[in-house]
């Protein structure tokens, strides 16, 4: 089955207003295209769950289509702060934000018992923190095997899920390298998935490395190749990150207005993301170029 | 050496071109002598864990949040996510594994922190700053997988790059992490499978705690850096132990290596 579209057609067929949308990648493998596109069509009223936020998160602040936020790191990766997020949280400027914070560990958690269809997920942490008082959807429950009361956070099911990776058939079998964050679990855990690709290639390649297929088709709703998706993230064996692209949202992100504009002149102006990315630059890539270091195959073998 | 005692020479010398955070990356390294499973976070401990790596550790397995292990980077990486991990790495496990299976698991020896504001039982905060949670004077990034660290990890260390009474508190305006101490007082969830903090670095010298209810103690200073000015620094008050030591200046190696492989560009050596 082919499940191959346009992210314009991608994201405004499985996404409504009001939805739980999980965008996930850890600094690595991030959907930001699909972020771009989110914005482009102006959703609203969106709940966005992103366990550790980045400039996308800023962007969809600035563009109004957030009220909620779920999420356990509200930095901009290492590159500084998020203005917009700050500005809401800090001050309720422009708007209130619902944020409703967990640690790492507690948005693993929620995602597992997502994808798991189990109420909640019992969690080692949070004895004497803070966070536990802060957020009143981390509960405790008594053990029935006779141990100490023990802290549970409730199952994440977004409306939709979206990751990058760096490859998959027309299906949706798709396959990821290097630094996977949590995407396998927020891909089972949504009731819709589209999967961003850098490429998308023959079924006969997937089926010569199946254990590097992270997320198999039958949960996958939408594919679309997105080269360069990511960026200003990395993509292992594609391009290196843009720490200065991140950096100098930071600086602008200080400013409102220059939020407004650059959102008016790179997303609401550009017709995709093709567009966003020629706005960069032609030679823009030529800094974020990568060395190659192939991995030895292994042998899968047969029945002899 | 032109005046007073070689010490007093030496000291001087040091001061006069060492960097603050140059000190820090090498006396957080120094401090991971023999240790195998370290669990690296952002900034500083990267830093200091590679420097570990090529000096005293050797046998070092350095964990990231990321889900790499036994990352032996060729070049220095500018975050925890930084793809440069992954050539050469032993493994490369999802999220989920490394946060049920080595941090709640409990395989890592050292977690290796930073902190906005640390308290006398070793308690972070990296949450926010000010007296109102909802409305905070400045929203800080978070727990990232700094609580899940605390509650499993054998030991934590922590660097601090000031040492000032606004970092070192009485009281914490948010409890991200807590103290094993701290998480005592509370009746529900599981208690910290470790130590807690065990060692702090910081500009002015070296604390250090073991027993759930034992307050960190200075039991090191930098050299030309008076006790008495390091507890004036601190908000609560602090024990300093009787016969103080002076820590070993940076050797010319330990220095090439961050300033000419490590970090040329200056990244955590800001």
């Amino acid at each position: 089955m082919d499940k191959t579209m346009s992210l314009s057609e991608a994201i405004s067929t499985h996404l409504n207003d009001g939805d739980t949308v999980a965008l996930e990648g850890f600094g690595h493998l991030v959907p930001v295209a699909a972020a771009h596109e989110i914005i482009r069509q102006q959703f609203s009223n969106l709940t966005l769950a992103r366990m550790s936020c980045d400039v996308i998160v800023d962007q969809l602040l600035g563009a109004n289509c957030l009220t909620g936020l779920i999420a356990a790191f509200v930095a901009n990766s290492s590159a500084g702060s998020l203005y917009e997020l700050r500005r809401r949280i800090e001050h309720s400027d422009p708007e209130p934000l619902w944020f409703d914070e967990y640690s790492h560990g507690g948005m693993v958690a929620r995602y597992q018992a997502g994808a798991s269809k189990l109420p909640f997920q019992p969690i080692a942490s949070y004895r004497g923190s803070d966070l536990a008082q802060k957020n009143p959807r981390i509960r405790s429950v008594d053990d029935p095997f006779g141990g100490p009361p023990i802290y549970v956070v409730p199952a994440l099911n977004p409306d939709l899920t979206v990751i990058h990776a760096q490859r998959a058939d027309s299906a949706g079998n798709v396959q990821a390298w290097g630094m996977l964050g949590i995407q396998t679990e927020a891909a089972f855990a949504g009731r819709r998935l589209i999967v961003t690709v850098e490429e998308i290639v023959d079924e006969s390649i997937i089926r010569s490395d199946p254990n590097r297929t992270i997320v198999p088709s039958h949960v996958v709703d939408a594919v679309v190749e997105v080269p360069r998706g990511a960026h200003p993230h990395a993509v292992q064996g594609y391009y290196d990150r843009d720490d200065a692209f991140s950096r100098d949202w930071s600086a602008l992100a200080r400013d409102a207005e220059a939020v407004k504009s650059w959102l008016q002149t790179n997303i609401h102006d550009t017709a995709d993301h093709e567009e966003f990315l020629a706005l960069l630059g032609a030679d823009h890539f030529d800094h974020l170029g990568i060395r190659d270091a192939y991995s030895t195959p292994v042998n899968y073998g047969g029945r002899g | 050496m032109t005046a007073g005692t070689p010490e007093h020479a030496d000291t001087k010398s040091i001061g006069e071109d060492i960097t603050s955070s140059e000190l820090l990356a090498i006396h957080s390294a120094r401090a991971l002598a023999g240790r195998r499973v370290v669990f690296a976070g952002h900034g500083l401990p990267t830093l200091a864990t590679s420097l570990a790596q090529r000096t005293v550790a050797p046998e070092i397995e350095i964990v990231y949040e990321s889900g790499v292990t036994g990352a032996r980077p060729p070049d220095l990486p500018r975050t925890i996510s930084d793809s440069v991990l992954v050539p050469g790495a032993a493994s490369v496990i999802p999220m989920t594994h490394l946060f049920n299976y080595v941090l709640q698991g409990q395989r890592i020896d050292v977690g290796f922190l930073g902190a906005a504001q640390v308290d006398r039982y070793g308690s972070l905060n990296s949450t926010l700053i000010g007296e109102d949670w909802e409305h905070p004077d400045s929203r800080l990034p978070g727990s990232g997988g700094a609580i899940e660290a605390m509650a499993g990890a054998a030991e934590i260390f922590l660097v601090m790059r000031r040492h000032t009474p606004r970092t070192f508190v009485e009281e914490l305006d948010f409890v991200t992490s807590p103290s094993p101490h701290r998480s005592a007082q509370s009746d529900v969830g599981v208690m910290p499978a470790g130590a807690g903090v065990t060692h702090v670095i910081t500009d002015l010298g070296i604390m250090t705690r073991f027993a759930q209810d034992e307050e960190l103690t200075l039991t090191a200073v930098h050299p030309g850096v008076d006790p008495a000015e390091v507890v004036r620094q601190t908000g609560w008050n602090l024990h300093v132990v009787p016969d103080i030591e002076t820590t070993q200046p940076p050797t010319a190696e330990e220095l090439a290596l961050l300033r000419e492989t490590l970090d040329p560009s200056r990244v955590y050596l800001r």
